[in-house]
């Protein structure tokens, strides 16, 4: 589903490079943690696995596909089977939660009748179900979270990244996440996501790859957040 | 529905947007009015010069069988005997090295030249065909040396008026052409205000749907959708401005400047017509949609690129 061989990424010639020889692959299904300090490269390899940016060195293959190689036109229909979540929800203000979540249906051009019967299912999947018509500032943070997920997966995607999906939440709403996220991979979604939160990795006893300053310094099976206890 | 999401998208950036955009369709619209002035004012001098004005520079007006005492036409309609001998003598040795060409135009078509011309005036009322005798149309070698022709057959028998053509119109269309090019450069600095700033109402539209774009980038939507509402704010508020050019053009020559020159200008008669605004609305279209083109050619591969 991902393959990263030998993928090294500079940002800028002569600095230190945000990936470093990076090599790693995540089979379909797979629920799988980047952990690693600030800095450490986990946002250029997801930002890399969604071709929002060109990698230097190395063969890249997502969803049978050489990110290297494909044209530009491309892009937009690769994107489509890729959901991406981020710590800062990136919600439209001005939408209701239903007209957030079909917005990524409507600018792929579904038709009306996908997604009434689509959205539904979907919130109901992350547990907003009745609250289809408030605005982003009437939810608390964790239920914004829920909104972004919901509008990432609307189109069934194969792979979903999540970028530090917790890092704006408390633990307990943390935990409602991850949840919802774990629902999502039962789907059979490959779920990527990048974290800071302990508690979550060493609860969940998925898979954990750490790098750090853009090495993989681990990778294991059923890993905890800061190696074997 | 992608249809009614793009329309959704270009009201929410009109009305976002609302003071850029009247300034968008004002500023084209004035632009746009000098550009269809222009061409107004050449569809005019055209109408004044008729068909030969361009290809003669003589012409010398034979006496019509409704002739007055005017010119040398004391004997009435001019006789083929006169027509004949007029001929000769432009084909004589003595004018010849002056004549490259000679055309004749029967009375009845310059009735008819006449009537297309002041058609719809009162300068038709009570004119007959029988006011109007044939014409022989004279192309010189060159063009200053008139007076040579004129005076030759001005006197002649049959002749009514020897005219030399550019001294009739000559004045009025250099200052047409001057009011013409005047125009064309006030719609060329107002036309690269307009691209300037339906650049500047894209680029503030797509700075400040950056969020909307951001997702629609993520989730997939192809390049054109990003674009297209942005392309199409520009160009519908210019598309408005050449409406509104195209209706201003039309409102002045008809409620006002027919009157005006019918009543200052005789030799004008006629020569307004409000309709030619309408025949310059296409082109004044295509050049809102060039506008706006270029303006989001200039802005648009940097503000929503993949």
């Amino acid at each position: 589903m991902i393959k990263f061989d030998n993928v090294t990424k500079v940002y800028a010639r002569g600095a230190r490079p945000a990936l470093d020889g990076v090599s790693l692959d995540i089979p379909r299904g797979q629920f799988c943690f980047l952990v690693g300090a600030s800095g450490s490269g986990k946002s250029t390899l997801l930002s890399l696995v969604l071709r929002e940016e060109h990698l230097t060195s190395g063969r890249a293959f997502v969803l049978g596909q050489d990110i290297a190689k494909m044209p530009q036109r491309r892009i937009p229909r690769f994107r489509r089977q890729i959901g991406s979540v981020f710590q800062d929800f990136r919600l439209l203000e001005r939408k209701t939660v239903f007209q957030n979540v079909a917005f990524a249906m409507q600018v792929i051009g579904r038709p009306r009748h996908a997604i009434m019967r689509t959205v539904p299912d979907v919130l109901d999947l992350v547990g907003l179900a009745g609250k289809e018509k408030r605005t982003p500032h009437e939810l608390s943070g964790g239920e914004q979270q829920r909104v972004a997920i919901a509008r990432a997966v609307v189109n069934r995607p194969q792979i979903l990244l999540a970028d530090e999906p917790t890092g704006n939440l408390d633990p307990r709403t943390s935990e409602g996440i991850m949840g919802v996220l774990e629902r999502v991979n039962q789907t059979g979604t490959t779920v990527v996501m990048a974290t800071h939160d302990v508690g979550l990795v060493d609860q969940a006893r998925r898979r954990v790859v750490e790098l750090v300053e853009g090495r993989v310094v681990r990778d294991e099976a059923s890993g905890y957040y800061g190696g074997e206890a | 529905m992608r249809l009614r999401f793009v329309v959704a998208e270009i009201a929410h950036g009109f009305r976002r947007n609302a003071s850029m955009i009247s300034a968008v369709i004002l500023v084209t619209f004035v632009s746009l009015s000098a550009v269809g002035a222009a061409l107004m004012l050449q569809l005019q001098v055209d109408r004044i010069k008729g068909d030969w004005y361009d290809k003669v520079e003589v012409s010398i007006y034979l006496c019509p069988e409704d002739a007055v005492d005017q010119g040398n036409c004391s004997g009435g309609e001019v006789s083929a005997d006169q027509q004949a001998a007029i001929k000769e003598r432009l084909a004589s040795a003595e004018l010849a090295p002056y004549v490259e060409e000679v055309l004749d135009q029967s009375g009845q078509s310059l009735f008819e030249e006449y009537q297309e011309r002041f058609g719809g005036t009162y300068m038709t009322n009570e004119v007959t065909a029988d006011m109007f005798g044939p014409v022989i149309h004279v192309k010189l070698t060159d063009p200053d040396k008139f007076a040579v022709v004129t005076d030759a057959v001005g006197a002649m028998p049959g002749v009514l008026q020897a005219v030399d053509q550019s001294d009739l119109f000559g004045q009025l269309f250099d200052l047409l052409s001057k009011v013409r090019l005047a125009a064309l450069a006030v719609a060329a600095v107002l036309g690269l205000a307009a691209i300037l700033l339906i650049a500047t109402t894209i680029r503030l539209s797509a700075l400040s749907r950056q969020r909307e774009t951001g997702i629609m980038r993520l989730v997939g939507a192809s390049n054109l959708f990003i674009q297209l509402p942005f392309m199409l704010e520009g160009a519908v508020a210019a598309l408005l401005g050449s409406v509104l050019a195209v209706g201003a053009l039309w409102g002045i020559a008809e409620f006002w400047l027919a009157d005006w020159v019918e009543a200052n200008f005789a030799v004008m008669m006629g020569s307004v017509n409000p309709a030619d605004a309408i025949m310059v609305a296409p082109w004044l279209v295509v050049a809102a949609v060039v506008l706006a083109g270029v303006s989001s050619a200039l802005t648009l591969r940097r503000f929503t690129r993949v």
